[in-house]
């Protein structure tokens, strides 16, 4: 055991210096520590944080994977190098032409990620001396996959090293903060450089350099078509089911996200209950909408009617309201921590989503920023969850010395 | 007034090495010790001076708070050495035992002759008191507060707990003495919890109130019970007592002697034969130990259960309080890619690439290792899946880090031991030292609020 060994050696050495926790986060990334229990449980359960967060990674390298494929068939499709795909496992879609375009796009994007990122919690941690913590492993993961794939690489390192310093460290680092920091990072993008973050060119590679030109690519997305009350576009239901549409990296494929769902849920890392809740809360506000239109209170001149009349469970499939319930929403630091108070911060992030989605046309997409406003009303809701808690022992106590 | 008690949220952690039901009677310990950390919060004042002889339930040293409250001597023999801590607080205590004991005659008593006053002063004189644990603070009784009920935990449901079944086996009359003695002290009800298919004497107990309760972790502990039948509320108190104690205050009034007698539960997966040995408090565990023999050299011995106890060397000796020695393996070693490989071998309440939960009856060797490194909480709802109370576990242990004593007392801090944030702790991702947060939380009410 030569590695192991002189690995141990290494940390005795460096115990305790500035160095020591960048040294031991390589370290543990090699070998489970050695550190045993004191008093208290002598034992302990198996998992631990890295474990955990490792199983998100997991659940997201489908959706990153298909991401790659989809940035470039987007393209492909529009330069006329390949025909529509027509079922999930249709070559047209799973080719060399498309992963190639695809990966020279996004593997910069997970790069620079990681790498940002991942310096900058170093930095923090030799600064304040506490453990590297494994909380950006997963933001690192998520933000390439809720950016557009053109997005250029010194803006999203600038939001990053914004996104990880304010949105995290300043409060302490993984497990202190308030928001959640991959959307803070996208928050950022979205308020710096909007017209990086939204609009009709954006969404597809090449869109950009190529507007004005005779065979300029679109790079709209389903919901921006709908927002100009112009329809479902040449979008079926199932390519937006199976993902073969434009959108961020990573979230277009309802399918894989389903997928990565069931892996967390079935794992018992993710709350199925913020899932669950999230979903019910989208639906039942789409079921407004529709109510409202069917009512008549708004027609087809409103700017509002093109949302407003996706029937309520279609809404599901636009846009990015399933991906930020699954992994978004469910980051146990900046949600709910009641299991109670979890059903209604899910339901509310729902609700709030498709609000809105519906009346805020110029920016369609709000699942991140009903995330981000229920992130900063989870504590709320918790203190009233655990108001109930003592108002039943403060009643308990009234009973007696009545 | 009986209730049956449906405990849903817990963990059974199943281990290997489980003390097989057979009695042996461990070889005499040469020395014995009392440790005066088991009587948390108080301070020992001494009554007797290094050197001098002392016989078996004669005081050793009383409380420096409540001079009533006296500790006695497991067994005859001289008082050989004092250790002191910083500020010379008193920190162990080693008699060297007789070849035979002796005891001191405290008087064949009837608990029904004598006033409730009367058993309190007995219990008190005899060093029987110490046995009487109260919440709030789970700390030794009070014996000036009137509790508003008693409860004994008739089962023992944690991880290679000694089976209480076995341990009380003939003592019958002891333990019936003992609860009637009990009964007196308080003007509410005595409430005792067996297992719902148990066919345990103790269900036939007179002057006590029956529960039956299922058998998952952690319904055998008393918290859990009290929880369920009758919350502590600010400004009550409830006594707590275990109930292989009841046999040696039972002794007491049968026969007028402190005998310091214990059936304790030699167990886990590094002992070579695992049973049960009738010993003394104090002793020595190396004498049980190496009469059993180990198979691994590399172990922790452990005073009490895997999930509660005090980490010790062989040569230390048997709580106050406990009735188990656990031997486990030291788990100081590092394992490759540990943290994101299948993992058969280990417990997990997760099914992240862990599948404990595809093998439930399967016995675990578990080790010492935290299997992580200590975080900030991150992850939230586990502890909720094993944590029966009505309580908000995450939230009264952050209460506990910030010292915030209104949040602490409003979120229900009077109910709550230590021990009752074992499960939470051995689940716990971020590896926090729950049971102490819990404990230092305690101390500061008991200073503060008190």
């Amino acid at each position: 055991m030569g590695l192991k060994q002189n690995l141990h050696t290494l940390k005795m050495k460096y115990k305790g210096t500035k160095m020591a926790p960048a040294f031991n986060a390589i370290h543990t990334f090699l070998y489970l520590p050695n550190e045993t229990t004191h008093n208290g449980t002598h034992i302990k359960a198996a998992d631990d944080l890295k474990r955990t967060m490792n199983m998100v990674i997991m659940s997201l390298v489908p959706c990153l994977l298909f991401g790659i494929f989809n940035a470039g068939y987007q393209y492909n499709v529009q330069t006329g190098d390949v025909t529509k795909a027509l079922s999930f496992f249709s070559t047209e879609f799973w080719n060399f032409s498309n992963f190639t375009i695809g990966a020279w796009k996004v593997l910069p994007l997970v790069v620079v990620s990681y790498g940002v990122g991942l310096i900058v919690e170093f930095i923090f941690a030799v600064i304040k001396g506490h453990e590297v913590e494994e909380g950006y492993l997963v933001t690192g993961m998520l933000v390439p996959l809720i950016v557009p794939v053109d997005i250029p690489l010194w803006m999203l390192s600038i939001a990053v090293i914004f996104g990880v310093v304010i949105g995290k460290e300043v409060f302490g680092g993984t497990g202190m903060n308030i928001l959640n920091p991959a959307l803070t990072i996208r928050a950022f993008l979205f308020f710096a450089y909007p017209t990086w973050m939204s609009g009709d060119k954006v969404w597809v590679t090449g869109a950009v350099d190529t507007v004005g030109q005779p065979d300029a690519i679109s790079g709209e997305t389903i919901l921006g078509s709908l927002a100009q009350n112009n329809g479902f576009g040449d979008w079926s239901m199932m390519d937006q089911f199976l993902g073969f549409i434009p959108g961020s990296v990573g979230e277009t494929s309802k399918l894989l996200i389903i997928v990565g769902a069931l892996i967390l849920i079935l794992s018992k890392i993710g709350s199925w209950r913020i899932i669950l809740s999230t979903l019910a809360g989208a639906l039942s506000m789409g079921l407004i909408f529709n109510g409202v239109v069917n009512a008549g209170w708004v027609t087809e001149s409103s700017k509002f009617f093109g949302l407003m009349n996706v029937v309520f469970w279609q809404h599901l499939f636009i846009g990015s309201i399933l991906f930020g319930a699954v992994y978004m929403a469910t980051d146990p630091v900046t949600a709910s921590q009641t299991n109670k108070g979890k059903w209604i911060y899910g339901f509310l992030i729902g609700f709030i989503s498709i609000m809105i989605r519906v009346f805020n046309p110029a920016y369609p997409e709000g699942v991140f920023l009903a995330i981000l406003l229920m992130n900063v009303f989870a504590p709320t809701i918790d203190h009233y969850v655990l108001e109930g808690n003592i108002k039943k022992r403060a009643k308990r106590l009234k009973l007696k010395t009545a | 007034m009986s209730k049956d008690i449906k405990i849903k949220k817990g963990l059974a952690i199943r281990l290997k090495g489980e003390a097989d039901k057979s009695l042996s009677n461990a070889p005499r310990s040469r020395t014995f010790a009392i440790r005066p950390s088991d009587f948390h919060l108080f301070t020992p004042k001494l009554v007797k001076k290094e050197g001098e002889k002392i016989l078996a339930g004669e005081t050793l040293f009383y409380s420096k708070k409540n001079q009533a409250i006296t500790f006695s001597s497991p067994v005859s023999g001289t008082l050989t050495k004092i250790e002191r801590g910083p500020k010379r607080v008193i920190t162990g205590l080693t008699i060297e035992a007789d070849q035979k004991d002796t005891f001191k005659d405290y008087g064949v008593k009837s608990p029904e002759s004598l006033s409730s006053q009367e058993i309190k002063n007995h219990l008190l004189a005899s060093g029987c008191w110490p046995f009487v644990k109260q919440r709030p603070y789970d700390v030794i009784a009070n014996p000036d507060t009137a509790p508003k009920a008693i409860f004994i935990s008739g089962l023992a449901t944690g991880a290679l707990d000694a089976d209480l079944d076995f341990v009380l086996q003939g003592k019958q009359k002891e333990v019936q003495t003992a609860i009637t003695a009990l009964s007196k002290l308080t003007d509410g009800l005595v409430h005792l919890t067996v297992a719902k298919d148990s066919a345990s004497m103790l269900s036939e107990m007179q002057h006590v109130v029956l529960h039956k309760t299922n058998v998952l972790h952690p319904a055998g502990n008393v918290g859990t019970q009290i929880n369920k039948i009758d919350p502590v509320n600010k400004g009550e108190t409830v006594w707590t007592i275990a109930a292989q104690d009841l046999v040696i205050i039972g002794e007491l009034f049968l026969t007028g002697k402190y005998n310091a007698e214990r059936i304790v539960a030699l167990a886990g997966s590094c002992v070579k034969a695992p049973k049960y040995y009738k010993t003394r408090i104090g002793s020595e565990v190396a004498t049980m130990i190496y009469d059993s023999g180990l198979n691994h050299e590399n172990v922790r011995v452990i005073s009490g259960g895997v999930l509660s106890g005090d980490t010790i060397s062989p040569k230390q000796h048997l709580g106050f309080y406990h009735n188990a020695v656990t031997v486990i393996p030291q788990g100081d070693d590092y394992e490759f890619f540990g943290w994101n490989k299948p993992v058969f071998n280990k417990i997990s309440p997760s099914r992240a690439l862990t599948f404990s939960w595809m093998q439930p009856n399967k016995e675990f060797e578990l080790n010492t290792n935290t299997n992580g490194e200590h975080r900030a909480f991150v992850v939230t709802g586990n502890y909720e899946e094993v944590f029966p109370l009505d309580i908000y576990p995450l939230q009264i242990l952050k209460a506990c880090l910030v010292k915030d004593l209104d949040a602490m007392e409003a979120l229900g801090m009077y109910e709550v031991a230590p021990e009752d944030f074992a499960l939470t702790e051995f689940v716990c991702v971020s590896k926090q030292p729950h049971q102490q947060i819990i404990r230092e939380g305690l101390d500061l009410m008991y200073k503060e609020i008190g």
